[in-house]
C-alpha cells in the first residue's frame, strides 16, 4: 500500500469538522510545533524534507522559505494560493472540501515557522462552498484555541483570513495574486523585487500552494528525512494527480512521486486504464499549460526507459521530447480527441484569462485562438501551421509573468507533435469539419 | 561631513561603456549613451514612478550580469525596469533576438491598432508610428477583424479613441500622481481591456489634459485641435506666462499666425518633465497671452523639424535610402512605343534625389 500524506483519513465519515480530524492525530503537528520547536527548526526540517512547490512551478518551498526578508519592526504575511484555476487541475479543491482542517493546521504550522502573524487564504471566487467549509473549520479551531490570540499558551498569535478572489486564472500567478489580495487590479507585478521582499503591502510574503501548505504538519510530526525517504530523487514526498479525460476511473489520486506514467494510467490502483474500446493517443500531463505528449513520448523517456510520474522524469528531454509536472492536472487523451479542436480550446482559455497588461500576451494569446479558430473550422491556410509557431515563439519568455508562456507551450507542443493532424484539418476542410469527425492517419496509440 | 560619492557602475551597452550611478535602469544608461543606442519605450514614462514593463519593447539581453556573476540572464529583460550592475554587458541592437522579438511587439502593438494614421491627431508625433518605422513590416499577417469598443465621452478637453490604445497605462499613473483624483482606469480583462471612467463622466481636473502628452498614441488626444491641423504644418515656439498654477512652461503650435495647439513641453525622448494646467493647454490660446522664447528645439529625428528651421536635425532621409536600395524599373510589357513616353531610368531617378545614391553615413 503507497504511502498516503494528505489523503490518509480523507474518507473518515465527518473529517471535515474539528472533533473527528483531532481524533485522527490531526493539530499534533501544531502542538509539537509550537510547544517544542523553534521556527527555524520548522523551516530546517522543510528544507531537509525537499517538498517542491506543488502549485505547478516546482520550486523548492525550503528554499523560498529561507529567503523570506526578515527585516525589524515589519510585518511578515503567509499567503495560501488556493486559487487553483487550471484547466484539468482540480486537486486543492478537492483536499479543501474533503478536510479543511489539514490546511488550516498546516497554515498554523507554516505561519509559526515563518513569523507571520496574520495569514490570508484566497480561494477562487466560484468555490464559494468550499470558502463556507473552510470558515466553519476556522471557527471551530479558534473556539478549540489554535487560532487566535496566545494559541496553546505559547504566546503565538494568528488570526487566519479567508479571502474569495474574483474568479480569474490570472490571479493565481503569485503577484497578481497579492494585488487582487489588496484590493487592486489582478495585474502581476514586475519581479524583482520578489515577494519575499516585498510582497503583500510592500511586506515580505511567502505564497505556496494549497497542497504544498497541507504537507507541512505531515513534515513537522514525522520529520523532514522521513519526506524525503519518500519519492525518487529530487521529487520527494507525494502529489495529488487530478485525473480526468478518457479513463476508466478518473479522480484526484495520492502518489508516491516516481511511479511509471504508465502504471498510473493503466493499473487498476489508479487511473484502471483508457475506458474500453479505446486507445491511448496523448497526455497532458501537468494541467492545460503544459506541453502535449503524444502515447508513445508519455509513456517512455527518448532513451527508451519508462517515464515516471516525478519533475525530473516528466521533463526529461526539454520540451522536445518531454514535458513537465505541472500542477498535476493530468490530463488523458483517446484517439477520439481532435488535437486542434483541443488546442483551440486550451487557447481560447488563455485568451480569456489573459490580464492585458503586457502586450505579447495580450495580443497574441487572441491571434493564436482565431488563427486555431479557423483551422478547426476549415478555413486554415497552409502558412497558418508556421505562423502559430512563430506566435507562440514571439509570446514565449517576452512576457511579464508566466501566462505567456503557459498559452504558447501547448500550442507550440501540439504542432511539434501532431503536425500532421494540423496539416490534416487544412488540406481536408471539408471532411474535418463534419461533426465528430477526427484524424485518423498515422499516430502512435497505445 | 563631506558627502560621499557614490561609486559609478561601468556598464558596456551594444559595445559602448558608459558610467553610471548606482540604481540606473538599463535604458537610463542607454539613454546617456544616445537615441542610436536607446531601446524604444512605449509605456515607461520616466517623470511617472511605477510606470514601464507592459510593453515589452524595451527588452534587451543582458550576455553578462556583473563583474562577479558573469552569467548571462536567461530571458530577455524589461531594461526599463532593470537596474545595472558593475561589469554588466548589455546587447541592444547587436542581439539578433532582440531585434527579433522587437519586431514581435510591433506586430502584436499594430495587431488590433485600426492604422488611422491618416485621421489621427497624433500622427507625427506618435511613439507607436516611430517605433513600427523602426522595427515594423510593410505587410500584416493578421486577417481578422480588429476589435472596436463602444465609444465614451470623456468632457469638452479630452478626446478618447479605444481603438488606438495600446494600454500603455501611462495617462493612470498620470492621474495617480499628477492630479488630486483619478476617475478614469483600466476596465476588463485581456484584449477588451479599455480605458474608461466606468459611469460615464467628463474627466474634470486641472490637471487632467497632461494625459494627452503622456499618451504614446493617439487615444487621448486634444478635443480642441481636433482635426484643426497636422503635425508637421503647425510650428512649435517655446513660451510661457505668470500661471497661478502651474509653471506656465509651454509650446506653442503655430499654424500661420494662429495658435491652434498648447502642450506641455517634451525633452528629447518624448517625455514632459513639466507638467502644465488646462487653463494654459486649452483656456489660453492668443500670442498676446504668452511671453515667446523662440523656436522649439526638435532634438529628435521628427517630421516635425521637416522642411522647416533645424533641418539639420533630420536623419539621412530614411525614405530616399529606401527608395534607392529598392528602386525598380517598372516592368512594363505593352508596346509604348507609340505613345513617345521616355522610359524613367534609374539615372534619371538619382538626379531627381541627389542624396539617394550616395553611399550612407
Amino acid at each position: 500500500m503507497a504511502t498516503k500524506i494528505l489523503t490518509e483519513h480523507i474518507n473518515v465519515p465527518g473529517i471535515e469538522t474539528f472533533d473527528v480530524y483531532r481524533k485522527h492525530g490531526g493539530y499534533t503537528a501544531v502542538e509539537k510545533a509550537l510547544k517544542t520547536m523553534t521556527p527555524d527548526a520548522i523551516v530546517e526540517e522543510v528544507k531537509k524534507a525537499g517538498v517542491r512547490g506543488r502549485g505547478g512551478a516546482g520550486f523548492p518551498m525550503g528554499m523560498k522559505w529561507s529567503f523570506l526578508a526578515k527585516p525589524e519592526g515589519v510585518p511578515r504575511y503567509l499567503v495560501c494560493n488556493a486559487d487553483e484555476s487550471e484547466p484539468g487541475t482540480f486537486k486543492d479543491h478537492y483536499l479543501m472540501k474533503m478536510i479543511p482542517h489539514l490546511l488550516i493546521e498546516g497554515m498554523i504550522v507554516s505561519s509559526y515557522a515563518l513569523g507571520a502573524n496574520k495569514s490570508f487564504i484566497y480561494v477562487r471566487g466560484e468555490l464559494m462552498y468550499v470558502i463556507h467549509i473552510l470558515e466553519k473549520a476556522i471557527a471551530e479551531a479558534k473556539a478549540k484555541g489554535f487560532l487566535g490570540k496566545n494559541i496553546l499558551g505559547s504566546g503565538y498569535d494568528l488570526e487566519l483570513v479567508v479571502q474569495p478572489g474574483g474568479g480569474a486564472y490570472i490571479c493565481g500567478e503569485e503577484t497578481a495574486l497579492l494585488e487582487s489580495l489588496e484590493g487592486k487590479r489582478g495585474n502581476p507585478r514586475n519581479k524583482p523585487p520578489f515577494p519575499a521582499v516585498k510582497g503583500l503591502y510592500q511586506s515580505p510574503t511567502v505564497v505556496n500552494n494549497v497542497e504544498s501548505i497541507a504537507t507541512t504538519s505531515w513534515i513537522v510530526n514525522n520529520g523532514g528525512d522521513a519526506y524525503a525517504a519518500i519519492g525518487i530523487g529530487r521529487s520527494t514526498g507525494t502529489k495529488l494527480i487530478s485525473a480526468s479525460g478518457h479513463i476508466r476511473k478518473p479522480g484526484v489520486y495520492e502518489i508516491e512521486l516516481g511511479v511509471p506514467v504508465e502504471d498510473f494510467i493503466f493499473a487498476d490502483e489508479w487511473c484502471g486504464g483508457i475506458r474500453p474500446g479505446h486507445k491511448f493517443k496523448a497526455l497532458v500531463a501537468g494541467g492545460s499549460s503544459v506541453p502535449i505528449l503524444p502515447s508513445n513520448l508519455a509513456l517512455t523517456l527518448a532513451n527508451g526507459e519508462k517515464r515516471l510520474m516525478s519533475y525530473e522524469s516528466l521533463s526529461d528531454g526539454g520540451f522536445a521530447t518531454g514535458t513537465m509536472l505541472g500542477s498535476g492536472g493530468f490530463i488523458v487523451f483517446d484517439e477520439t480527441a481532435c488535437i486542434v479542436r483541443n488546442t483551440w480550446n486550451f487557447s481560447r482559455f488563455y485568451h480569456h484569462e489573459s490580464c492585458g497588461q503586457c502586450s505579447p500576451c495580450r495580443e497574441g494569446t487572441g491571434w493564436m485562438e482565431k488563427v486555431l479558430h479557423r483551422i478547426e473550422y476549415g478555413h486554415g491556410h497552409q502558412q497558418d501551421i508556421d505562423l502559430l509557431v512563430d506566435v507562440a515563439k514571439k509570446i514565449e519568455g517576452n512576457t511579464i509573468c508566466p501566462l505567456g508562456d503557459a498559452a504558447a507551450w501547448p500550442v507550440a507542443s501540439a504542432i511539434r507533435h501532431f503536425r500532421d493532424e494540423f496539416q490534416w484539418h487544412i488540406d481536408h476542410p471539408a471532411e474535418a469539419t463534419q461533426p465528430g469527425a477526427v484524424y485518423r492517419g498515422e499516430m502512435a496509440l497505445v | 561631513m563631506e558627502d560621499v560619492k557614490p561609486q559609478l557602475l561601468k556598464v558596456t551597452i551594444d559595445g559602448i561603456e558608459v558610467e553610471v550611478e548606482p540604481g540606473t535602469t538599463i535604458l537610463q544608461a542607454a539613454r546617456k549613451i544616445g537615441p542610436e543606442v536607446a531601446p524604444p519605450a512605449m509605456c515607461y514614462y520616466q517623470p511617472l514612478k511605477g510606470s514601464g514593463g507592459k510593453c515589452r519593447a524595451c527588452l534587451v539581453r543582458v550576455a553578462a550580469g556583473s563583474a562577479k556573476d558573469p552569467r548571462p540572464m536567461p530571458k530577455l529583460v524589461a531594461s526599463c525596469l532593470t537596474a545595472v550592475q558593475d561589469g554588466m554587458i548589455v546587447e541592444n541592437t547587436t542581439n539578433p533576438q532582440v531585434v527579433d522579438a522587437r519586431n514581435g511587439i510591433v506586430e502584436f502593438l499594430l495587431l488590433n491598432h485600426p492604422l488611422d494614421c491618416p485621421v489621427c491627431d497624433q500622427a507625427g508625433e506618435c511613439d507607436l508610428q516611430n517605433f513600427a518605422f523602426d522595427h515594423g513590416k510593410v505587410t500584416t499577417r493578421y486577417e481578422e477583424d480588429r476589435r472596436t469598443f463602444e465609444k465614451h465621452d470623456l468632457g469638452p478637453y479630452i478626446q478618447l479613441h479605444m481603438t488606438r490604445c495600446i494600454l500603455c497605462y501611462r495617462c493612470v499613473f498620470t492621474a495617480d500622481q499628477i492630479t488630486n483624483k483619478r476617475v478614469h482606469g483600466v476596465l476588463g480583462r485581456g484584449d477588451a481591456a479599455e480605458i474608461g471612467t466606468y459611469i460615464e463622466k467628463a474627466i474634470d481636473n486641472d490637471f487632467s489634459g497632461n494625459v494627452i502628452d503622456v499618451c504614446p498614441v493617439g487615444a487621448l488626444t486634444d478635443k480642441t485641435y481636433r482635426f484643426k491641423s497636422r503635425v508637421w504644418f503647425s510650428k512649435p515656439v517655446d513660451a510661457h506666462r505668470d500661471c497661478p498654477t502651474c509653471s506656465g512652461n509651454v509650446t506653442l503650435w503655430y499654424r500661420g499666425e494662429e495658435v491652434i495647439r498648447v502642450t506641455a513641453r517634451k525633452n528629447e525622448w518624448n517625455e514632459v518633465t513639466e507638467f502644465i494646467c488646462n487653463t494654459c493647454r486649452f483656456e489660453t490660446k492668443k500670442t498676446s497671452d504668452w511671453t515667446i522664447e523662440g523656436p522649439t528645439k526638435i532634438s529628435r529625428s521628427s517630421v516635425i523639424s521637416a522642411n522647416k528651421y533645424r533641418a539639420d536635425t533630420i536623419k539621412p532621409s530614411f525614405g530616399q535610402r529606401l527608395a534607392a536600395a529598392e528602386y525598380k524599373q517598372i516592368h512594363d510589357e505593352r508596346d509604348t512605343s507609340q505613345l513617345q513616353i521616355e522610359q524613367l531610368a534609374p539615372e534619371r531617378f538619382a538626379k531627381v534625389l541627389p542624396s539617394a545614391l550616395e553611399p550612407e553615413p
